[in-house]
């Protein structure tokens, strides 16, 4: 669908420009480069999340009449409010920023430039120009879960995480499910670092995981930190953002990974051809959006059938993740038999399925 | 032998022009080094002086940012000022923010929601004040009772502050219309310091009105003297029976309002709620900022305004030139090195060695 969609899109921009110069002078102005600026939280580097979406600034800065810069390393609150400000004052016509707690500042910013495309990756906030989107990115950690869960000798899985928000927790409520529905011995034992990109943290966060007997290590971060500690103690791994086997060649599973290339130059596109509509977009699967990595060699043939059938089922819509029922840690049915998710429960989930151990606090 | 030979000042120098050509030597010198940074990635070292300057100082926009952004800066530094002049070493200034921003935000949880401004506000900050203090008092309490060095205490409160703030805002505190995502509800208007003009808010007058107060205080009061005087020597301040304990404690909790008051103007007119990543590092920041001005209010108040200048610019060669966010630090600290280095030259002086020996014979 998304392919139809750009098709349509560049075909839209191209008749654009094929009409410009009958309109004349007046729609000069429409022709001019598209200015677009990236606000990160961590630095481009950090093999993660923002060099997933970076990967995706690059494609759009190779596209025709685009101009791209970007920040990084800008911490959340009132610096990523002036990143934003700034950004706008240099006539910037989309600003993205790819942190949730950038949300309140782009928002204020917004209401200023009215003029200027926002868009804010991970929150919920929406404004007249101002986009929220997101990937389900809790479909792939499924999948990733149910490799992981085959892969399993002891039943315990390590899971290295950032914050608990719902963001993360859903990712490892998915992942854990994933894991059970293979194994459903498999138990996924949590510990937060309270940090996005500290990878001395991050590794030392699975080194203690190990220590407690876990033999595959997951996570939620900024960096390849716990894939390295994995790597060294010999144990597999699963990787998140991109894909890490070029980290832990030997550890490596697969990554629940970002694809932001595509997402971006449609959106661009879009906008190029003055069509872009400012909502709430969570995309997919099947939107290519998220996926995972290509698996490692040590993954047996039956898993990987397995892990791609599912894969397909959640395409078409015949399995839905967190379809009920669902119980939580204490056992209490959190989602009925027969019932599927709501969005805006995924969105503020802050509990932890069954088979988690660990606290959401 | 022609050379050089170090010889130490009478008197420290004092502020002026001289003192002044030795900061503009050691900047120009930090930013000497900085242009082989650039160089190297290919990046022309004028252009970006320019751009630097015109981000972090150069028109409207630019100058209000770093006012912004040195108003915390200028709260903290003065309190650990305060601290260091006594050589009281409180290093805890980023927990005191952090407490400051959660006595800040108890206060509007307290108080109903339209409680008027002239409520509301001032609660907010003796709520910031009194957690803040609170947390410079402890340490100093540590230090009287236990002799607990104060680096070390202050320097592990500051993690036991963030984390406290963090568990309100992931627990109790947490709104529920946040959707999960551990932050306070938004703020009642009232709870708001207002601005001033454009962006910038009320913070700044409670800035000027610190500056003054401490001026007075160390100036004019007995206190004031009795403090510089025990930072100077403690065994002689107990001899002349200053009453040493009573100071430590008062230091340190003044110190720890101080910087609670930043949490407080932060919570309150940036972030206008309290979320976790409220701490940025203004408490460290604060301690280079004393130490670049040696600890004298009006200096504090000038690099407070340049370090927030920098910290700003160095963002427009982010957006304009590709240099990585990591040159930011390296520029800074290369500033902080060559200021530091180039106060050498206060309480010493370069002779020639020959020029020496003829003023000996004279």
């Amino acid at each position: 669908m998304l392919r139809t969609v750009k098709t349509w899109a560049a075909l839209t921009a191209l008749c654009g420009l094929a009409l410009t110069p009958l309109c004349g002078g007046a729609a000069a102005g429409e022709n001019k480069t598209l200015k677009v600026g990236f606000v990160y939280v961590s630095p481009v580097g950090d093999e993660g999340w923002s060099y997933a979406h970076d990967q995706g600034r690059k494609a759009i800065d190779a596209m025709p009449g685009v101009e791209t810069t970007f920040m990084e390393s800008v911490p959340e609150g009132p610096d990523s409010e002036r990143a934003f400000l700034n950004m706008a004052r240099k006539g910037y016509d989309v600003i993205v920023g790819t942190s949730f707690g950038y949300m309140d500042s782009m928002e204020k910013v917004a209401g200023q430039f009215p003029k200027t495309t926002f868009m804010h990756c991970s929150g919920y906030k929406t404004h007249e120009n101002m986009t929220a989107y997101f990937g389900r990115m809790y479909q792939a950690r499924y999948l990733t879960g149910m490799v992981a869960g085959s892969m399993t000798r002891k039943n315990e899985i390590g899971y290295v995480a950032a914050f608990p928000i719902p963001e993360v927790i859903r990712g490892i409520n998915a992942f854990t499910l994933g894991a059970r529905a293979v194994n459903p011995d498999a138990r996924v034992r949590v510990v937060w670092t309270r940090t996005w990109y500290s990878p001395d943290d991050e590794k030392k966060a699975a080194e203690s995981l190990l220590d407690v007997g876990v033999d595959v290590i997951a996570q939620h971060q900024d960096s390849a930190g716990p894939q390295e500690a994995a790597e060294a103690r010999g144990v597999y791994s699963v990787g998140y953002n991109t894909d890490m086997s070029a980290v832990a060649p030997g550890a490596h599973l697969t990554s629940a990974v970002w694809r932001w290339e595509d997402f971006y130059k449609n959106f661009i596109a879009k906008v190029q051809a003055g069509e872009w509509k400012n909502g709430n977009f969570w995309y997919g699967l099947d939107s290519g959006l998220v996926g995972i990595a290509p698996y490692g060699a040590m993954v047996p043939q039956e898993v990987r059938d397995r892990v791609d059938a599912a894969r397909q089922d959640i395409i078409d819509g015949s399995l839905v993740v967190f379809a009920g029922p669902v119980r939580d840690q204490d056992g209490r049915t959190r989602i009925a038999e027969g019932a599927l998710p709501e969005d805006s429960a995924l969105l503020g989930m802050d509990w932890f399925v069954e088979g988690v151990l660990g606290t959401t606090k | 032998m022609t050379g050089f030979r170090v010889v130490g000042r009478d008197a420290p120098l004092p502020l002026g022009w001289k003192s002044f050509a030795i900061l503009l030597t050691a900047l120009a010198f930090a930013f000497f080094v900085c242009s082989m940074l650039l160089l190297v990635q290919g990046k022309s070292p004028w252009t970006a002086l320019v751009l630097l300057l015109q981000g972090g100082f150069g028109g409207r926009y630019p100058l209000e940012d770093t006012l912004l952004k040195a108003i915390p800066l200028f709260l903290c530094s003065a309190g650990v000022s305060i601290a260091f002049r006594m050589k009281v070493w409180n290093i805890g200034a980023e927990g005191q923010f952090a407490l400051g921003g959660v006595g800040a935000t108890a206060a509007v949880l307290l108080l109903p929601p339209d409680a008027p401004a002239w409520i509301m506000l001032p609660s907010m900050m003796l709520g910031a004040a009194l957690s803040g203090g609170l947390w410079g008092f402890l340490p100093g309490l540590l230090k009287l009772r236990f002799g607990l060095n104060e680096i070390i205490s202050t320097l592990m409160l500051n993690y036991i502050g963030i984390e406290l703030m963090r568990y309100l805002v992931y627990g109790p505190w947490k709104a529920p219309s946040s959707m999960g995502f551990p932050m306070t509800a938004m703020f009642p208007a009232s709870a708001i310091f207002p601005s001033l003009f454009g962006r910038t808010h009320a913070g700044l007058l409670l800035c000027v009105v610190t500056a003054l107060a401490l001026a007075a205080f160390l100036s004019r009061t007995r206190l004031g003297f009795e403090l510089r005087a025990a930072g100077e020597n403690p065994r002689n301040a107990r001899y002349a029976r200053i009453p040493y304990g009573f100071l430590l404690l008062f230091v340190l909790t003044l110190s720890g309002a101080l910087a609670g008051l930043a949490g407080c103007v932060e919570v309150s007119s940036t972030f206008n709620r309290l979320q976790p990543n409220l701490c940025t590092g203004y408490g460290y920041t604060a301690i280079v900022v004393a130490w670049l001005s040696r600890l004298r209010i009006s200096s504090i108040a000038f690099f407070s305004f340049f370090l927030a200048g920098l910290k700003v610019g160095v963002e427009n060669l982010q957006i304009e030139l590709q240099v990585p966010a990591a040159f930011g630090g390296i520029l800074e600290g290369f500033i902080l090195l060559c200021v530091l280095a180039g106060q050498f030259f206060h309480h010493y002086r370069l002779v020639r060695a020959g020029a020496q020996q003829e003023g000996e014979t004279a």
